[in-house]
């Protein structure tokens, strides 16, 4: 029974599908498949922004929307009513065919990311050999159409939020890539249903999760950091500094198109948490062995909403940083830490299993960030700001 | 050690997330139709025209000097001058306005049309909820609109209007002493000098 | 030989036409875009997944970027210069022509070479990585070294500009 439940979608679609000639089955599965993705993650991303304004509100001593609707339920429905009877506003010196290809292509390629998340057991789209490559690769199309974004609606704040954007995008994916290598190395595979399976084992109750290893948990903090950056969330959301920049790329969006947009942003942090969760935290097994008989797609969706809540609570949380903080942070903390991680990883992977290997990763990793925290620190490069202009 | 600051700002907006659940004056929401905040007695948001008495019309301090039109900075006041007279608050046969209207959709709040009225006839309101749905004609109030009685702005900002009330009180001794001084004067010299305001 | 195939390729030389012709420098980046994009998609087709997600990351995610980039930090969106011919265009045609044929011809030789019906070789992530350690490691390790070397170089030049600045 909790078999069949831990397959449902897997079986329905099988159902649906066998009513076709054999020949169309694969396409039509896969079709399905798109379906599915489709409809559940603009669902998930409407459930999202209420719980993000809610919390938020919270978070400040507010009350969040609660006026339409049962606590506010329906506030998403009014914000996309709103969104889609808006006037499509598109400057008169603007790019048009770029400045309606940059918001779909965006979205495009954020949904082409969830392909290769493995949602449950067996509930992939595509098990693909080189599926980490793929998702990585989707995300650097992503930053070109932000960039488009920003060039054709030929606005000076567009375009600067557009190079801020593009510049703290391929800052930050150098050791978001470098720490997931660390789980490649010692999963040994790229495709994201070998690294759930290699994580899905118990000592006991405990689950061998990659975050629970010093080497892993070095690897999911830098991992966090960067994908904050790369989703151009609180604390990095430079790029659409408000207060700065009006909205960054897409200042000049309205209507429909600045949906898609928001859309993206958060089809983006669903996707990264999604892969961060796979990679450091068993995708979708279970936290503990005597949990497994609850679905592992419930898993899945519940560790990627509890990362959503954590994005949440840091942009609730932390003020926006300075370009130059955000630039050395990345290249002098972020980007020397994962380097260190990775060989951290790789003693890992040789040790003899043993306590000693994990005294001797934690102590290198746990020293390394103590002093590297320290020099930064103490050169300013970041840490407390310092205000040469202001005094 | 670097992230401590972000640890404790994280556990404080913890706190105030879980806070805001357990105790209701953690919120400082105030919920606006439903609630409301006392108005400030000094608040002001539109001009309207002060008249004495009951009836709008004939208590209408307001004499269409026009000052006020002249001093606006977006000339949102329409002015027309009545040809006949009807007396004032003394009983001195004055103007009236045929025509008073504001544009209060390009008025500012300056209150220099305020400060610049000889008659205290024009004050700042404090009603805030003039939202229609019609942009023109909504937006444009006539001088039955505008028109509020004494009462109504001793009620909005009784401190001000009391001193109103005060020194127009004392002008109106004023008058009528000098109009007693005058009338045997008057008996002797035909023509008074008019002029009731210095 | 299929549909897909002929558009690809069709789309990758109309981006490459298209980055060469357009007048708009921004356009012709993106256009060069479009012609790698359609080379990773060509990859994809011959079932080469590394090469072309490596080249979808690398190309469209890195050079594009980069390209655009220094567009834009030299210049105005758009030069409103008339086109003018390089007085080299013969040389570049050339060259160009040479290419071309060096290319041709050495694909039309190695495909004599090979026997006309072979099974598409099925190369997994696990066999590559081993490749790349095991017999290819010193290419490897080489290519570490430059990269590194650019890299330090960048530091240096980024250095550079600050002293001078101070």
């Amino acid at each position: 029974m909790a078999a069949t439940f831990d397959q449902i979608f897997i079986l329905f679609r099988n159902w649906l599908v066998h009513f076709l000639p054999p020949a169309w089955q694969p396409a039509a599965g896969a079709l399905l498949g798109v379906i599915g993705i489709v409809a559940v993650f603009p669902g998930l991303f409407a459930l999202t922004t209420l719980l993000e304004r809610k919390g938020l509100g919270r978070m400040q001593n507010r009350y969040g929307p609660n006026r339409v609707g049962p606590f506010g339920l329906l506030q998403p429905v009014a914000d996309g009513l709103k969104a889609l009877t808006k006037e499509d506003v598109v400057p008169f010196n603007a790019n048009g065919l770029m400045h309606l290809l940059a918001p779909l292509v965006m979205v495009v390629t954020v949904f082409m990311s969830f392909a290769v998340l493995p949602m449950g057991r067996h509930m992939e789209l595509v098990d693909m050999d080189a599926g980490l490559l793929f998702f990585f690769a989707m995300g650097a199309a992503t930053e070109l159409s932000v960039f488009m974004a920003g060039w054709s609606s030929r606005n000076k704040y567009s375009i600067l939020g557009a190079m801020r954007a593009v510049a703290q995008m391929i800052s930050y994916e150098v050791p978001m890539l470098l720490s997931s290598v660390a789980v490649v190395m010692i999963a040994g595979s790229l495709s994201l249903p070998k690294v759930v399976a290699a994580q899905n084992h118990y000592t006991g109750i405990f689950p061998h999760w990659y975050v629970f290893t010093p080497w892993g948990f070095g690897a999911a903090l830098m991992f966090a950091i960067a994908a904050i950056a790369e989703t151009n969330r609180s604390p990095f959301d430079l790029p659409e500094g408000e207060s700065e920049i009006i909205a960054g790329y897409h200042t000049e969006y309205s209507g429909f198109k600045f949906a898609l947009f928001f859309l993206a942003e958060y089809l983006g942090m669903f996707a990264l948490s999604g892969l961060g969760v796979t990679l450091f935290m068993g995708g979708w097994s279970a936290p503990f062995s005597f949990l497994t008989w609850i679905p592992s797609w419930i898993w899945f969706f519940a560790k990627v909403m509890l990362a959503i809540c954590v994005f949440i609570w840091m942009r609730g949380t932390l003020p926006r940083l300075r370009q130059d903080q955000l630039m050395n942070f990345a290249w002098k903390f972020v980007l020397p830490y994962s380097l260190l991680v990775l060989l951290v990883t790789a003693f890992w992977r040789f040790l003899p299993p043993g306590w000693e290997r994990w005294v001797v990763c934690t102590v290198i990793l746990a020293v390394a960030y103590v002093v590297m925290g320290r020099a930064a620190f103490k050169l300013k490069r970041v840490g407390p700001r310092s205000y040469r202009y202001a005094e | 050690m670097l992230g401590e600051g972000i640890l404790k700002g994280l556990a404080q907006t913890a706190k105030n997330f879980a806070g805001s659940y357990v105790s209701e004056e953690r919120l400082t929401t105030v919920q606006y139709p439903e609630e409301r905040l006392p108005v400030a007695e000094a608040s002001r948001v539109f001009p309207f025209l002060v008249f004495d008495g009951s009836e709008w019309l004939g208590g209408m301090r307001c004499v269409a000097c026009q000052i006020c039109e002249k001093e606006c900075p977006p000339k949102c006041i329409y002015i027309e001058k009545s040809k006949d007279k009807k007396p004032d608050y003394v009983g001195k046969q004055q103007f009236y306005p045929v025509r008073f209207d504001i544009d209060i959709s390009v008025c500012m709040s300056c209150q220099i049309c305020v400060e610049v009225c000889p008659f205290e006839a024009i004050k700042m309101d404090t009603a805030f909820e003039l939202a229609t749905d019609d942009r023109f004609g909504g937006l444009l109030l006539d001088r039955q609109q505008l028109a509020k009685s004494n009462e109504y702005y001793h009620s909005i900002h009784p401190t001000e209007a009391s001193e109103v009330d005060a020194r127009l009180d004392e002008e109106k001794v004023k008058a009528e002493a000098k109009a007693k001084a005058a009338a045997p004067a008057a008996a002797a010299k035909p023509p008074a000098p008019a002029g009731g305001k210095d | 030989m299929s549909i897909p195939f002929y558009l690809i390729s069709a789309l990758t030389i109309a981006g490459a036409v298209a980055a060469m012709t357009l007048k708009n420098t921004l356009h012709c980046a993106l256009a060069l875009t479009i012609a790698l994009a359609g080379i990773a998609f060509l990859f994809l087709g011959l079932d080469a997944q590394f090469v072309g997600f490596a080249q979808i990351l690398v190309y469209i995610g890195a050079v594009a970027i980069l390209v655009v980039f220094a567009v834009l930090l030299t210049r105005s969106g758009e030069s409103l210069l008339p086109a003018k011919r390089a007085r080299t265009w013969l040389a570049g045609l050339a060259i160009a022509a040479v290419t071309f044929l060096v290319l041709g011809w050495s694909v039309l030789a190695s495909l004599y070479g090979l026997p006309n019906e072979t099974a598409a070789p099925s190369v997994t992530m696990q066999q590559i990585g081993n490749a790349l350690m095991g017999p290819y490691v010193f290419p490897l390790e080489v290519v570490a070294v430059l990269l590194t070397a650019a890299t330090v170089g960048a530091v240096i030049v980024a250095m550079h500009e600050k002293a001078r600045n101070k």
